[in-house]
């Protein structure tokens, strides 16, 4: 038995599996899934695409090529791969695809905690939602059986508590698969409206035999109890249920979709009380209320945000039966100390980050600025707070196009920023628009060559891949050059008067700019402390140097105080500072 | 549960946190027990406060511990002590490392780092102090001071020392064994040297 998480057992269980082709685009908290098969199982291709569209596509010609797919996604990125997803489930697959979304209920590292196993129902595939590292694995080889027996793409749902919990696993043989070699179909796989309504009403008689599997397959399963009080619930949410209330009947659903309404009834009809317990939507409950059977949720249950068992305990509390029942038991319900004011510890960007200075620059030019997602984000915060929005990946660049549509005076003030993985993943599009319809926005790429956010995965931009093979490196300024922008720029952001300039020129140009700011991140080359030499005596306490935010640097008794630990000497508070109490690190090229 | 042993291991991304709990992880499965742990990853590492739960027993459910469920706090930084503290049961034990890291709001004069974080929990809990940094230095480098945390740790945990030999081979890197040996070996003659004191207000 080995101590895996939920990510390290999906990679192994895709190995176990089978599985050939592996493709994804990084995101909290799935990324560790493509990393460890790069890692461990050379037998697999691996790759990271430039978004998770192009993954699932990139998946979906694989599984047709005859190999077993497995596409790793977090929760948004399936809005991403949305538009494939759908029609994938008329087509089906020939060789077993399963996409893997990830789902981070509480927002740990995520702009929204939307709950997918609506995409499962909205597309009409089949769900499996995982307890933990050990379900997760033996889950993902049943996911690949079902998807080739039942010829459709199939979901696996997690959430950060499984993706990032270990538990142990027990690692296994690899199956080898029947070779399923590529054929022609032309009925099945070309989606005209002819064809495509032949494969909605097939994709409607595998829903049907999809619901007599979910009935009767083991995943979904009874742990008889007091039956008194009767849970429904799925994924981690069964972990928290069993340690509040080891005592109750629970019914376990694995494969939670096609909904197993008879599985359900059986089980209502031999419990008093009916609860269904699920993180965020009511995505069981309605289903079982649909069926017309008396349960409470989301009229106890928290619809927001991750459950713990200790908030599971006090939801279903306020119900007397439950109260009654678990007194017997000796369940007891913990209440929730009052968290003492403390100050809050931010993530902050790291000292030496390149993000600093382009946003110590965009705030001193108060400037709108669109924004996007990763490491930068954080350019947001006090006090850089130099970022107006943050929506999804990639839309900065549409909605500086839009603002300057709706006000051209504000165009001047404007800009788009962007990172070099989020620019390829869907920044791409946007400035094609700019220039297409005669905008005048100017985009900044914060191009640090890597994806820092999610822990430095390489992308198109960096010239290497996935498993480090060198490979051609997409080249930002002819890109926009051969987009049609004229003015395209590059600046080391840690100049911060060349990147004031930088800008400046690019808004007074009636005319799309790029400006590419342009250092790698300072965590890739991993540098010694190499503290600035301070001169506390000149300083004046002016504290101009800490609208950088560099958790190196403070004025306790409103003298300058560097951080010999944390500093690498990237000298911008030496270019901040206008009393010469900040000089230059040795050796810097600051 | 009650048989289900509970560790929360808080501090600062970046200070070492994931390799302490895939320790004590270890050493409880050589211990014979079924163990869960949860960790954050992402935006959070990025010099924010961050958790590892490590619940190990006959049968472990909830990968997570809630308010009240721990039986220690192992802090790497002092206000992340604090901050966590709910997280313990009564009587539970705290081992912090003597450790101030400034939060920005703090770093930036818009909040104050609490003085008094020692006596705050001395007051309510068995508390063991550690200048960890200076001790991991002792042993050789400083970036050890999550294992002399660990190891302290470990000397109120029911596992022999065997089992900790064998934890810290299976999750430490070869070239790395030794010092980290040391490390951990310091930190467990200290806890063994001062027994937790409640403190008197
Ligand atoms: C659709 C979607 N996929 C993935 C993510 C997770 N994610 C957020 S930002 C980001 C990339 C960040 O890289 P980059 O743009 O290079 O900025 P950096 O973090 O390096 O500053 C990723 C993968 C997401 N939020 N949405």
């Amino acid at each position: 038995m080995k101590l895996l998480s939920g990510n390290e057992a999906i990679a192994r269980g895709a190995w176990e599996a089978g599985v050939k082709v592996a493709t994804a685009y990084p995101g909290t908290p799935s990324t560790e899934i493509l990393e460890n098969i790069a890692r461990h199982y050379p037998e697999i291709y691996v790759e990271w695409a430039p978004n998770e569209k192009v993954a699932l596509e990139v998946g979906i010609g694989a599984s047709l090529g005859g190999a077993r797919t497995l596409v790793v996604m977090k929760h948004v990125g399936v809005n991403v791969a949305a538009d494939p997803l759908v029609t994938l489930a008329y087509t089906g697959v020939n060789a077993g695809l399963v996409l893997v979304s990830a789902d981070d209920p509480g927002m740990h590292s995520s702009q929204n905690e939307q709950d997918n196993r609506f995409y499962a129902r909205f597309a009409q595939i089949p769900l499996f939602e995982p307890a933990d590292s050990r379900e997760a694995k033996d889950f993902l080889r049943i996911a690949f059986e079902v998807s080739e027996a039942f010829d459709i793409p199939v979901m696996l749902r997690t959430s950060t508590r499984v993706a990032h919990s270990k538990s142990l696993v027990r690692e296994e043989e690899p199956v080898t698969p029947l070779k399923r070699p590529y054929q022609k179909d032309f009925a099945k796989y070309v989606m005209v409206p002819a064809n495509a309504r032949n494969r909605h009403r097939a994709l409607e008689d595998r829903r049907e035999k999809l619901r007599a599997l979910a009935e009767q397959t083991p995943v979904n399963r009874v742990d008889e109890g007091d039956r008194r009080v009767g849970i429904i619930t799925s994924g981690i949410s069964y972990c928290y249920v069993k340690e509040v209330f080891p005592w109750a009947s629970v019914l376990k659903l694995g494969l939670s979709h096609p909904f197993p309404a008879g599985l359900v009834r059986t089980f209502a009809g031999r419990v008093e009380n009916l609860f269904v317990v699920e993180e965020l939507e009511p995505f069981l409950e309605e289903q079982v209320a649909a069926a017309g059977i008396a349960v409470r949720g989301k009229d106890l249950i928290p619809r927001t945000g991750e459950l713990t068992p200790a908030v599971i305990a006090r939801a279903l509390q306020q119900d007397p039966s439950v109260a009654a029942v678990a007194r017997e038991h000796g369940t007891a319900f913990p209440t929730e100390p009052e968290d003492q004011p403390l100050p809050l510890r931010p993530p902050v960007l790291c000292p030496g980050c390149p993000h600093r200075g382009l946003f110590y620059v965009l705030n001193k030019l108060k400037l709108n600025v669109m924004g996007d997602i990763g490491c930068y984000t954080l350019g947001g915060l006090p006090p850089l707070s130099a970022m107006d929005t943050c929506i999804c990946m990639g839309a900065g660049v549409g909605m500086a196009h839009g603002m300057a549509k709706a006000d051209p005076e504000s165009a001047a003030k404007t800009v788009a920023v962007i990172g070099d993985s989020t620019f390829v993943h869907s920044g791409i599009t946007g400035l094609i628009d700019i220039v297409y319809n005669r905008g005048v926005s100017t985009v900044i790429i914060a191009d640090n060559r890597t994806t820092a956010m999610t822990g430095h995965q390489d992308h198109p931009g960096t010239g290497w891949t996935a498993r480090r093979e060198p490979t051609r490196a997409l080249d930002f300024v002819k890109l926009a050059r051969a987009i049609g922008v004229s003015r395209v720029s590059v600046v080391d952001p840690a100049d911060l008067a060349a990147t004031r300039r930088a800008i400046s020129r690019a808004l007074k140009a009636p005319a799309p700019a790029v400006v590419v700011a342009s250092r790698p991140c300072v965590l890739l080359a991993r540098p010694a402390p190499n503290p600035v030499p301070t001169d506390p005596g000149a300083c004046k306490g002016c504290k101009l140097c800490l609208g950088l935010g560099c958790p190196a640097l403070s004025l306790p008794d409103k003298r300058i105080e560097i951080n010999p630990h944390l500093c690498v000497g990237c000298g911008l508070c030496t270019q901040v500072c206008r009393h010469g109490a900040i000089g230059k690190a040795g050796g810097s090229d600051a | 549960m009650r048989d289900v042993t509970g560790i929360l291991i808080a501090g600062v991304g970046g200070q070492g946190i994931i390799l302490a709990g895939k320790l004590a992880a270890q050493a409880a499965i050589l211990g014979g027990m079924d163990v869960k742990t949860s960790e954050i990853h992402g935006m959070a590492q990025r010099g924010g406060s961050v958790v590892t739960h490590v619940r190990f027993g006959p049968k472990v459910f909830a990968p997570v511990i809630d308010s009240g469920g721990a039986d220690f706090l192992l802090a790497f930084e002092k206000l992340e002590g604090l901050r966590n503290l709910k997280f313990l049961r009564p009587g539970g034990t705290v081992i912090l490392n003597d450790q101030v890291i400034e939060p920005l709001p703090v770093l930036l004069g818009k909040a104050t780092y609490p003085a008094d974080v020692v006596e705050q929990i001395g007051a309510r809990f068995p508390l063991l102090v550690i200048n960890a940094l200076a001790e991991a230095e002792g042993c050789g480098d400083t970036r050890t001071a999550n294992v002399v945390l660990l190891g302290a740790l470990a000397h109120r945990l029911p596992f022999p020392r065997s089992v900790w030999e064998e934890a810290l081979r299976a999750v430490v890197p070869a070239r790395f064994l030794e010092l980290n040996r040391r490390a951990f070996a310091r930190g467990f003659e200290i806890a063994a040297s001062k027994q937790p004191r409640l403190r008197q207000k």
